[in-house]
């Protein structure tokens, strides 16, 4: 058994899931691959969130699949790193807003 | 970024031999991942074998102005195999009798052959229906000697497939070399200036994509949206079709993946792409390569490796379509390249 928790080359094994609940886990990469397809978003744009959100859930298997995917679709490293400050923008904003819920929490308690 | 070819470096990659112990052995060897072979003979296509020649393919020699990053024939300015004029005249005999509709000119940069412009005078007269020359772009702008080759291509209405990595100047540089960007938009706007890649034109100009680094190329249509959109905005560039291509592990790319450790993540995309549809397609069915000394082979890959065809016939001069019809095709594990996704070819994608 492996000492770390994350190793690269599990990746590649992310498909043998199916394997325990088939069933599930076909419904789920059925899913998945129609998320991804061109549709109102083009497969481009979906790439880019799914970058960002990869970084905002803290997925290294995501940052590591998605980043290859950006080059696959010929997206350039500076629309890569503004759609991390997307996503960080947000993360960071959502963090902060709830400094509204500590301040009213801090008032309300206060004399 | 190296400015020499493998063989100048006296990397050990400059020898096919040990390029095939690389492909065959490790993550196949071990068994991890399955052999090319095994994995065709699976759907009855082991032995692959030819159908009608429709391509003749004439590598007219190495030398190239450019030493890219991802080249598989290991070309660069120090490369001195050259065909000659009597190799090109036996390409000749055999292009005039041949079934072939498609006739595709490479290199290396072939405009460097000293006898280019003769040859393709001379097969320009054949009759051929589809005359193709892969233009790297940059030799139009390398020297004045090479600015009327717009000219030249339109006089012979010759069909330019021309090299174009990125419609970003960094990301084809890094792969091409600095300056590459700047030199191919001119050329390719020097080409635009005659006549080719107009939408109405009967002068075709296509572009091929190859990704500059260890992944897969993406859709090739979506790609080709891409680029016409940023050419067009940006440089008022058009071209007709885009080909994106897979780059194949052999020579300098087969170099790169080692180097810098993506070699069997590498193998591991391209048999977990591989694609069975596309087996039907592979351009090695269609096609016969000619190497620059005359020497024949199922694709330009294997002409790289030296896996010539296997016929009894295996010399340009003395070709026999029937003969070399009648033969089973070579493959080894960089043939999952041309069977990853929708496949690849010298055209592009091989399925939808
Ligand atoms: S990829 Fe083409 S342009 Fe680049 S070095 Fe090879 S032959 Fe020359
Ligand atoms: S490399 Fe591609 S074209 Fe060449 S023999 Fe293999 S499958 Fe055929």
């Amino acid at each position: 058994m492996a000492n770390n928790y994350y190793d690269a080359a599990d990746l590649r094994k992310f498909g043998k899931i199916t394997e325990w609940s088939e069933e599930l886990g076909e419904k789920f990469f059925d899913y998945y691959g129609k998320v991804f397809e061109e549709g109102a978003l083009s497969a481009r744009e979906k790439s880019l969130i799914a970058l960002a959100v990869s970084h905002v859930v803290k997925c290294p298997y995501c940052i590591d699949a998605y980043t290859k995917d950006g080059l696959e679709k010929g997206i350039t490293k500076e629309e890569m790193m503004e759609a991390v400050h997307a996503g960080a923008a947000i993360e960071s904003g959502a963090t902060l807003v709830h400094g509204v819920q500590m301040m009213n929490k801090y008032n309300k308690l206060s004399m | 970024m190296a400015t020499k070819s493998l063989k100048a470096r006296h990397n050990r990659l400059a020898e096919n031999n040990t390029q095939l112990d690389i492909l065959n052995g490790g993550v196949f060897a071990d068994g991890e991942l399955p052999y090319f072979k095994d994995k065709i003979e699976n759907i009855g296509k082991f032995p692959l074998r030819p159908k009608k020649l429709e391509i003749l393919q004439i590598n007219v020699g190495y030398m190239c102005n450019q030493v890219c990053a991802h080249c598989h024939v290991d070309a660069g300015p120090d490369r001195k195999e050259i065909m000659t004029r009597e190799t090109m005249r036996q390409c000749l005999e055999v292009i005039k009798n041949t079934g072939a509709h498609t006739l595709d000119l490479t290199g290396g940069a072939p405009e460097m052959n000293p006898d280019f412009r003769w040859f393709v005078e001379e097969a320009a007269q054949a009759g051929i229906e589809d005359f193709i020359i892969r233009s790297n772009l940059t030799i139009i702008r390398a020297n004045k000697k090479y600015y009327d080759l717009p000219e030249f291509f339109k006089k012979h209405n010759v069909h330019v497939i021309s090299s174009m990595p990125h419609y970003t100047r960094g990301k084809t540089d890094k792969q091409r070399g600095n300056g590459v960007f700047d030199k191919s938009i001119t050329a390719l706007q020097d080409l635009n200036a005659v006549g080719y890649g107009m939408p109405d034109s009967s002068l075709r100009l296509d572009l091929v994509y190859n990704p500059s680094g260890a992944y897969l190329p993406g859709n090739q249509t979506a790609m080709e949206r891409d680029f016409k959109k940023a050419l067009i905005e940006d440089f008022d560039i058009r071209f007709h079709n885009l080909f994106a291509i897979t780059n194949l592990p052999i020579a300098r790319f087969l170099d790169y993946l080692i180097a810098s450790e993506n070699y069997e993540d590498y193998m591991y995309a391209l048999v977990e792409a591989y694609n069975p549809a596309a087996v039907e397609n592979l351009m090695c069915t269609n096609t016969i390569s000619v190497g620059w000394d005359g020497w024949l082979y199922d694709c330009d890959f294997n002409q790289m490796l030296d896996l010539k065809v296997a016929s009894k016939v295996k010399h340009i001069k003395d070709y026999n379509e029937d003969v070399l019809n009648d033969r089973n095709i070579v493959v080894s594990q960089h043939c999952y390249g041309c069977t990853a996704g929708a496949g690849s070819s010298c055209q592009g994608s091989v399925t939808e």
